[in-house]
Formats: C-alpha cells, structure tokens, sequence
C-alpha cells in the first residue's frame, strides 16, 4: 500500500473518532440519542462522506450530488456529527440537539443541509433511494445513491418491495450498506426475527453483494472502490460492525442501543477515544 | 349522457401534457388497467414505471423520484394507498415536502360490491391530518381536467380522490373557474345549503333543483377541495341559510361533514345534517345503490332537506308560540 493511502487511511479514522467523540457529546448534552446504533455506523459514514460521495457541503443541492439516504434514522447523531464535521451545518447547532425549538430532530429532517429524506419509520429510505436512481437512469445522468439501513429494519417488508425493484430495473447506481451489528432494541437480531443467509436472500433478489469488516476504515474504503456502476446490478455491501463501537464498555452490550450516559461513563467514554485521538501520528508515517 | 369516467379524464389529461413535459412521470402498482394508464404506458415508456402489486415502494419511489425535480404521480386504487402506503404518503412524501401527487382511482365506495377491503371511506379522514397535503374531488370530467393541468406544477402534495364509473356531468363545459381550495356555488339560495364533494355534487345539485320546484330555495356548494378548505364560503352560508346539510361518499366521521362542522361551531353555529357513510360496513351492490340505500342520492337528499327544513320551522314555530305564552304572562 502506497503512503498516501496509507495517510488517508489514518486521516479518515482519525476523522472517524472526532466525529465519535462529537456524537457521544450531543447525546450527553440532550440526554437522549441511540448511542449504539450511532456509534456503530461512523465509520462507514466517513468513508461514504469523505472518501467515496462526490458532495459540496457549500452546494448541498447541487443537482449532480450523490445521494446518500440515512435509512436508519435513530442513529441521527451520527449523522448530525457527519454533516457538522463535513461543513453541511455549523458545528454550534449540534449544541442545540434535544432542546426546545432546536431545527435538529431526534430523526432525520431535510430542512437540515446534506439530508434528503426525513425518516425515523423503518423500511423507507431504500425505496426512496430506488425513486432516485431511476431517476437518475432516466435523466442519464452519473451520480450515485447511498442507501444506509440498520440490521433490525430489515424484518420491514417493505424493504424486500424495494429490493425487487431495483433489480428489475438493473439500478446500478443504487447501494445499500447494512449496518450489521447483530442486535437491536430487543436484543440479537437472530433471536428476535432470523435475518441469516442474508447475503443469499439478497443475491436471490438479484443484488451483488459484498461482505467487509465495518469497523475497519481499510476494508470499507476497498470495498466502496471496487464497485462497479455499470453491471447492471444494484448493489449491497454487508459491513459487519459493533454496536457501540470505540466505546469499550459499550459495545455489544444491547442496553447501548438508546442508553445515554451518565457524567461518570460520559467521562470515560470520551477519555477513551480522546486517547485513541493522540496517538494517531498521520505525519510521522 | 357522459360516457367518460374522471379517471379516464384524468389520465388523458396527463398523457396530452406529458407528451410536452418529460419530466411528468406516471407510477402504478399492477392497476394500468384500473387507472387507464394503458395509452400512457405505450406512448410514453420511458415516463411510465410500474412496480407490481406494492403500494408503499410506489409511494417511497415517487418520493425519491420528485426529489430529483420529477413531477410524479402514483395512481392506483385509493383504498390501497391510504392504507397500506399511509406511512409512505406520511413521511417520504408530505413530511419531507416532496410534492408527489397521488390519483386513488375508484374511491369511495366504487368497488361497492367487493367488500369492505375495497371502499376507501376512511381516505379523507386520516389525510386531512396531514399538514401540507391537499385534497381534491373533482365531481365531472370538465373540472377533472381542470384539475390536471393545475396539478402538473402545484407545489404542494396532493391526494386526488375519483371514482370508477361514468359521471353526469355537473358542469356544461371545462371553460370553469376552477382553483384549489376554491369551492364553487352551484346554486344561490337563504333557505338551506347544500354541500357536496366528488361525485355527491351532482346529487346535491340535482336535489336543489327539486327543492326549487318545491319552493325552498337551497344553496349547493361543490367543495371540490377539502383540504384547503374553503371556510369562507361556508361561513358565509351559515350566515345567510342558517342550516345546511353535507353529502359525502365517505365516513361521516370525520371527512366534509366534520369539517363543515368544525368551521361552522366555532364560527357561527348553526344547524347541520351530515349525510355519509355511517359506522358500519357497507352494504354490497352497485355504487348507486349504496347511495340510495344510504340517502346520498337526490332523492335522499331532497327528503332529508325537506324533513330538516320542515322540523326546524316547526322548531322555530314551537319556540315562538312559548315566547308569545311567556310574554303575555
């Protein structure tokens, strides 16, 4: 691996726990927020925001944008944390999340810059994001459409309406990552409704799918660059994650799901990544 | 005799125009045929998406669609898409602002013979709820049309809402002032109003016409929209017939009688009869029998006119003669 991308590797993760770090802040000064769903897709959302979406936070309507369609819509924070860090939204308007009047809802809300779809209700943004690539199709136009769902939504079958649709019309430029982190608000996905053999219900559906550790920035990166938009197959990448990722004591640990901490696990929280933050040495490579 | 079912009107309307304006998309599930998208579907391929029986994709899609600047609507019958896409048309749609247009085709109880799972008599109801979403029945052909080319670039969702079968038409021509939100009086008259949407303005307006031979001077209203609603015209008669009586192929609860209703009390209260469907499953047969056999049709409608005008006089008769008592005391 070349050095330069070897340094964009260690600038993304380190991007990556800043944006943790902020996410864990606007969760704690609310007092509310689904902490490990939030935590267990920033990665991913790095990569997709700053690595593979062609966007203009300064231009965040501009016609040719990439889409991205946060399915998942509990895990907002994350995605507030995203938007702020990526210059969509002033980072002081995160300080406002929770609080009366405050323009940030605790789902997704597309008078927000950067958002296209206000969701929160299970099993809606990959239609959505099928209505805009086909779209797109029509108008032959090149931008693509990022589709991000949780694990548990995928018992909505209204997810399974969009997947056949978007094979039947050979979207292409349509992907969906599944944040896979194996539990939900009840639980392990497997023992509240089977999900497995996802990757073959999802070739059965006429997808192509990939499989790549979601924690790591590396892998996501690898994958997201080796898709191809032009065969004709819509397109599903299946990141194995954590939930509460880069929170010791947090991950895999259900009670995350919507848990906010207290002062004294806040304190730990943010110690342990602020650690993690130091001993990144980008320039020292 | 008109032949020609608004939804006929409907989709013609937006083939012509669409032929001008690529961007105008039509979306069905499986229902090209109930709709009358067929014409639509050969002449313009490239416009037309069909998603197979799956009411809530088509809504989600179409959402995704308009966000990209598409002018999209989703057709198919209405008692699937205010059920099973409700949640669709809530959030993907009217709360993210994305001005979708959807077209329930044979509303009401069009499919009066199929049972309970095929009437949409809850539609206006639970839509109404929604901020920002409009909702229009167009009672004939000519104001169909009109509708159509009003909606291509109306920037507001909105629900339309038409029935299955051939009309009469209530006006003589499409050369109609016509605008959402807008209602229109079909008929000038202190005695009573008469409100009616969709295809119970014909009823009323024939029922009015009767009542005139009778001597009772009824007002009719075609609320055509019944979300804007149009509170102005129905303050005013309030005011100037002091009763009116609404007519709906719909739920008494909460559709136009509701909202009449709701402007009326809080206004300037006055007398109401809400004619609609009431809290049972309909009876099976043909759309107009149902409305016959509820009292939506002009007949019915005229004996309740009578009865209420009749009652009321009396009332009113009633209450004088005490006053005259008590005075005299």
């Amino acid at each position: 691996m070349s050095k330069s991308k070897l340094n964009r590797i260690k600038e993304l993760q380190l991007q990556a726990s800043k944006i943790r770090k902020r996410t864990l802040e606007i969760i704690y000064l609310a007092k509310s927020g689904h902490t490990g769903g939030s935590l267990s897709c920033i990665n991913i959302l790095t990569v997709l925001y700053f690595h593979v979406m062609k966007i203009d936070p300064r231009n965040p309507k501009k016609e040719d944008r990439d889409r991205f369609v946060m399915s998942k819509g509990h895990s907002v924070e994350a995605l507030y944390a995203v938007l702020a860090s990526a210059g969509f939204i002033d980072d002081s308007l995160l300080e406002t999340y929770g609080s009366f009047k405050s323009p940030l809802a605790g789902h997704p809300i597309n008078k927000i810059p950067g958002i296209e779809l206000n969701s929160g209700a299970l099993g809606h943004g990959l239609s959505f994001g099928v209505g805009i690539s086909l779209a797109a199709k029509m108008d032959k136009k090149t931008f693509r459409t990022f589709v991000l769902m949780g694990d548990g939504e995928l018992a909505e079958g209204s997810v399974y309406e969009a997947a056949m649709s978007a094979s039947h019309y050979k979207l292409d430029n349509l992907v969906a990552i599944i944040d896979r982190n194996g539990l939900q608000i009840s639980g392990r996905t497997e023992d509240v409704m089977t999900l497995e053999p996802l990757k073959m219900r999802w070739e059965a559906f006429g997808w192509q799918v990939f499989e790549v550790n979601g924690n790591s920035i590396k892998d996501l990166i690898k994958t997201f660059d080796s898709l191809d938009y032009t065969n004709k197959k819509p397109k599903l990448i299946i990141a194995y994650t954590t939930k509460g990722y880069g929170v010791s004591f947090m991950e895999g640990v259900v009670k995350w799901h919507h848990g906010v901490p207290n002062e004294e696990q806040f304190k730990i929280a943010i110690a342990e990544i602020e650690e993690k933050i130091k001993n990144f040495k980008i320039n020292k490579l | 005799m008109n032949t020609i079912p608004c939804r006929k009107m409907f989709t013609d309307t937006l083939l012509r125009l669409a032929k001008k304006d690529a961007n105008i998309i039509a979306i069905t599930t499986d229902a090209r045929g109930s709709v009358t998208l067929d014409t639509f579907a050969k002449e313009l391929p490239f416009q037309f998406v069909e998603l197979g029986i799956a009411e809530q994709n088509a809504v989600g899609i179409g959402a995704g669609m308009a966000s990209t600047g598409k002018k999209v609507f989703v057709c198919g019958p209405a008692c699937f898409y205010v059920a099973r896409a409700l949640e669709q048309i809530k959030l993907d749609v009217v709360y993210s602002k994305y001005p979708v247009k959807i077209l329930g085709v044979s509303g009401g109880v069009s499919y009066g013979a199929l049972g309970f799972s095929h009437h949409s008599l809850h539609d206006i109801a639970v839509l109404r709820t929604f901020p920002d979403l409009h909702i229009v029945l167009p009672c004939d052909i000519y104001q169909t049309k009109r509708l159509v080319e009003e909606l291509i670039d109306y920037p507001f969702p909105v629900y339309i809402r038409v029935g299955r079968n051939a009309v009469p038409n209530v006006y003589e021509n499409e050369n109609i002032e016509f605008k959402i939100g807008k209602a229109i009086q079909l008929l000038d008259g202190n005695d009573l109003t008469l409100i009616g949407t969709g295809e119970t303005v014909y009823h009323c307006y024939q029922a009015g016409k009767m009542l005139r031979e009778k001597g009772i001077n009824a007002r009719v209203i075609d609320m055509h929209t019944l979300k804007p609603f149009d509170n102005d015209i129905v303050i005013k008669a309030a005011l100037e017939t002091g009763r009116i009586i609404t007519v709906e192929e719909h739920s008494i609860f909460g559709g136009l009688g509701s909202s009449v209703a709701e402007v009326v009390s809080q206004n300037c209260p006055v007398s109401i009869k809400i004619l609609g469907i009431p809290d049972e499953f309909v009876v099976h047969g043909k759309p107009l029998e149902i409305f016959k056999y509820y009292g939506l049709d002009s007949e019915g409608i005229f004996k309740t006119a009578i009865n209420f005008v009749e009652h009321q006089n009396k009332q009113i008769f009633k209450r004088n003669a005490i006053d005259e008592v008590h005075s005299s005391h």
